[in-house]
């Protein structure tokens, strides 16, 4: 199973993002990460586990995030997916800026991203 | 004690690290940020909706009512959207 994310060409108000630049807490995001990936082998029957998220600046249709998960049984693979993506999104420690034509402003979380982690517990 | 800020915590505050000294009846991150924002109008703003603030110890996600020292690395920062 594999998820790649990509950056979105408009914001939630339908604007159009000109660049976007993710600020990052090293060793700490690394860690964090390092945890999610723990959590997720303790849960699911997996074989390997693979996540590349970027860093700085970046445009519209790049790449920004990977999650790769090989298992024997195509559904741990698929529920690790998710449950990596749920954790990266709420406790991995990147900070989104999007960048406009006249403002930069700083992405606030969805709580819909913290409500999906009700779904693990 | 070396404080970290991040996002748009870092913005208003107006720097991304500082090393201060602090006595030890400051001795948990809400008395750190009762300090901070005594400083200047900057932290008082930063730290204007302090329930939504993040708080790291030495790396670690801890609540704010956990107990800091003088020699960790303290870290506040918005909720993460990375992903």
């Amino acid at each position: 199973m594999n998820f790649l994310g990509t950056v979105r060409a408009k914001d939630k108000n339908n604007k159009n993002i000109l660049s976007m630049t993710l600020e990052h807490y090293p060793v700490m995001t690394e860690n964090e990460i390092l945890k999610i990936t723990e959590k997720a082998l303790k849960k699911w029957d997996i074989n390997y586990i693979s996540i590349i998220h970027r860093i700085g600046k970046l445009f519209p249709k790049d790449k920004i995030v990977y999650v790769g998960v090989s298992s024997k049984h195509r559904q741990n693979a698929f529920n690790a997916c998710n449950f990596i993506m749920d954790y990266l999104k709420t406790n991995a420690t990147f900070w989104k800026i999007e960048e406009f034509e006249n403002e930069n402003k700083w992405v606030i979380q969805d709580k819909k991203e913290i409500e999906a982690l009700e779904k693990w517990s | 004690m070396i404080i970290k800020y991040f996002s748009w915590v870092k913005d208003i505050v107006g720097k991304s690290e500082e090393t201060i000294s602090i006595s030890p009846d400051i001795d948990t991150p809400e008395k750190l940020i009762d300090f901070l924002i005594t400083k200047n109008e900057q932290y008082k703003k930063a730290f204007s909706k302090r329930a939504t603030i993040k708080v790291a110890q030495n790396k670690i996600y801890i609540s704010k009512s956990t107990k800091i020292k003088n020699d960790d690395e303290i870290a506040f920062f918005p909720p993460v959207t990375g992903g």
